[in-house]
């Protein structure tokens, strides 16, 4: 299959010192939608970015749709569609005007009717900019990036901060592209976001990926099982933890303790035993199943919205 | 590709459709400076001489000299007793005051010039009453030609400070805010060509012009009879080189600043030295011998000479040939600089 992405040993450094990005490797193919994952700060816009053309990358090589941007920059604009993190769009033009004008960016468009009912945004064609709300005007973004019929579309944090049933329309609108089989890169800390949409997520932290592949297998490789996440009246021995039936992962914090476990009816029994030996009172438990969420904390000791 | 699919003409309309949706851009781009040549223009308007008040003191006599006097409607006359005669002149509300005597006597200040005025009017309407007869008939002619008045003088001024204005704040405004708010950095994301981004905004300038100047130029000869005496050719051309020396200086002044605060500092820094000395409201003429060939090279300065010597002097092409030079000349060099050094995100 053909790499939509291909990305290898990538590094950026912003003057003076910041390295944002150190020695980043990526393979996309064409069709997947793939997720970049992690905290702030981790590099991920500065990596979107640079495969969107808009920095220039300290060392490494990309390519993007098989093509680079010191040779054929016009040809891959031609080819992409992109969301920033933030857009603002001329307050005072209307919805169906701003999206004619990028559609004239374009050798191949897309009608801006068309384009508009896909977002379901045919309603506002006719209202200015400044007066839709924060998810109208985040659908608007996404179908300035539609209108050039790209192959490959770049979202950075496409939902950040919009209401759950924006959130819900945008990813139907990353579905329906996606099932034409075109590729989708997105940058997102939301891991219910990832989970639903993403075929495969890598997993960024200080400017690297440090976990990359599909998100059940992530979850399972990294954390399996069951999470249980404990509070009780006193730190607990790490030993006590480690003795609990088919535990594994186990990790003490101050009162807080987290375990995982294979087996939920035979795990908890064992704890409240080992718990009730040590005379320690439990004052709350959680159990969920493991999420991406659960890998970054596994893999990094932090959580992802630090 | 049809004119109306292509980006250039989406931009253009971009640019023209955001100017004429806010209202407060329209009225600075218009009302204001229509406003301000109706209140200037009255303010500075050529008055028919005023009469001179002049005072015949109460007493035996003072009827007939009154009566002489109120003869020449140059003069207004009062009659008030000696005291109060007094406290007049001293205070400046009367040239001068007549006491029928006998002797008749003229009391006034020579070092006034309102005073000497009403002596030889006083003089010569008492000498009429008493017989005189002129001996040379003097033929009399008005002069209140258009052209030399100072609304004549302050049109083109406005004018070209509101290119001046409307240019840089249009132009380099609007571009700081999409660089500040990322806009920029969405359009080059696109295949749009860079060079039509900002053609459209000399092409959004010159249509500005052809809206401004019927207005301006419409308001002032409707109420002023200000008419341009030289080719209208001349004017227009002066007035395209004045816009593209302003957009320019715009595109130049928002090539790299990151904050619409830092723009407008650099704005006005531009713009100030030309309000002042580029001969918007006074002649440049104002200042020394030495500062004016420098004030004459401010775009501001080419831009009103040019305009005034249309307008004004009958001026044609070949008139304005120095000014179009001068605005041509700095219209190419910031533009070429602006493209050179300036920053999309």
């Amino acid at each position: 299959m053909d790499l939509a992405i291909d990305v290898e040993g990538l590094h950026k450094t912003w003057p003076p010192e910041v390295h944002a990005v150190r020695g980043l490797d990526l393979a996309v193919q064409s069709g997947e939608c793939f997720g970049l994952l992690g905290p702030n700060g981790a590099g991920k816009t500065t990596t979107i970015e640079i495969l969107e053309g808009l920095v220039t990358p300290s060392a490494g090589r990309v390519r993007v749709l098989g093509r680079d941007w010191a040779h054929d920059a016009d040809a891959i604009r031609q080819r992409i569609g992109i969301t920033l993190q933030h857009t603002y769009l001329s307050e005072r033009l209307t919805v169906a005007e701003i999206l004619a004008m990028f559609q004239s960016f374009y050798h191949s468009a897309r009608a801006v009717d068309e384009v508009l009912a896909q977002v379901s945004l045919h309603e506002k064609r006719d209202s200015w900019f400044d007066r839709l709300s924060g998810g109208q005007k985040q659908r608007v973004a996404v179908a300035c990036a539609l209108v050039g019929d790209p192959e490959l579309l770049f979202l950075d944090e496409p939902t950040t901060g919009l209401d759950p049933q924006s959130r819900r329309q945008l990813w139907d609108v990353i579905a329906d592209f996606k099932a034409r089989g075109r590729t989708v890169l997105l940058t997102t800390h939301y891991m219910d976001e990832a989970e639903r949409l993403c075929d495969r997520v890598a997993i960024v932290d200080h400017g690297q990926v440090i976990a990359l592949g599909r998100p059940r297998d992530l979850i399972a490789e990294h954390v399996g099982g069951i999470v249980l996440n404990l509070t009780t009246d006193q730190p607990v021995a790490i030993e006590r933890l480690q003795a609990v039936a088919t535990a594994s992962r186990t990790r003490v914090d101050g009162c807080q303790a987290h375990l995982t476990v294979e087996n939920l009816a035979a795990a908890v029994p064992s704890l409240l035993t080992e718990l009730g030996q040590a005379g320690i009172v439990l004052q709350e438990m959680q159990t969920h199943q493991p999420t991406l969420e659960d890998v970054f904390v596994t893999l990094t000791g932090r959580h992802l919205r630090d | 590709m049809a004119l109306r699919d292509s980006p250039l003409w989406h931009l253009t309309m971009a640019r023209l459709r955001s100017w004429l949706r806010e209202p407060e851009v329209l009225f600075w781009s218009f009302g204001f400076p229509i406003l301000l040549t109706i209140a200037l223009g009255v303010a500075f308007r050529n008055r028919p001489p005023e009469a001179v008040t002049v005072l015949v003191e109460a007493g035996s006599g003072a009827e007939s000299v009154a009566k002489a006097l109120a003869n020449d409607k140059q003069l207004t006359v009062l009659t008030v007793d000696h005291r109060e005669a007094a406290r007049q002149l001293r205070a400046g509300l009367a040239a001068l005051s007549v006491d029928p005597g006998p002797p008749l006597t003229v009391r006034h200040d020579p070092t006034r010039p309102e005073a000497r005025l009403a002596k030889l009017l006083v003089d010569n309407a008492i000498e009429r009453s008493q017989g005189r007869r002129d001996v040379a008939a003097i033929a009399n002619q008005t002069v209140d030609e258009p052209g030399a008045r100072y609304v004549d003088f302050l049109v083109p001024g406005l004018i070209g400070m509101n290119l001046m204005q409307s240019g840089m704040w249009g132009v380099g405004y609007a571009i700081v805010e999409m660089r500040s708010k990322r806009l920029l950095r969405r359009m080059i994301a696109t295949p749009m060509r860079k060079s039509d981004f900002l053609l459209s905004f000399l092409i959004m300038r010159l249509v500005f012009l052809l809206v401004e100047l019927p207005v301006v130029l419409g308001t002032a000869r409707l109420l002023f009879d200000v008419r341009i005496q030289g080719s209208l050719v001349a004017f227009v051309a002066v007035a395209v080189a004045g816009a593209l020396a302003f957009v320019g200086l715009g595109l130049l002044v928002a090539s790299r600043a990151k904050t619409t605060q830092a723009a407008s500092g650099l704005m006005n820094l531009v713009q100030m030295p030309m309000f002042v000395g580029s001969g918007v409201f006074f002649s440049i003429k104002n200042f020394p011998e030495v500062a004016q060939p420098v004030l004459r090279l401010l775009p501001l300065t080419a831009l009103n000479d040019g305009l005034r010597a249309v307008q004004n002097e009958g001026a044609d092409l070949l008139g304005v040939l120095p000014q179009l030079a001068v605005l041509g000349g700095i219209g190419v060099v910031t533009l070429v600089l602006a493209v050179r050094i300036f920053r999309w995100d």
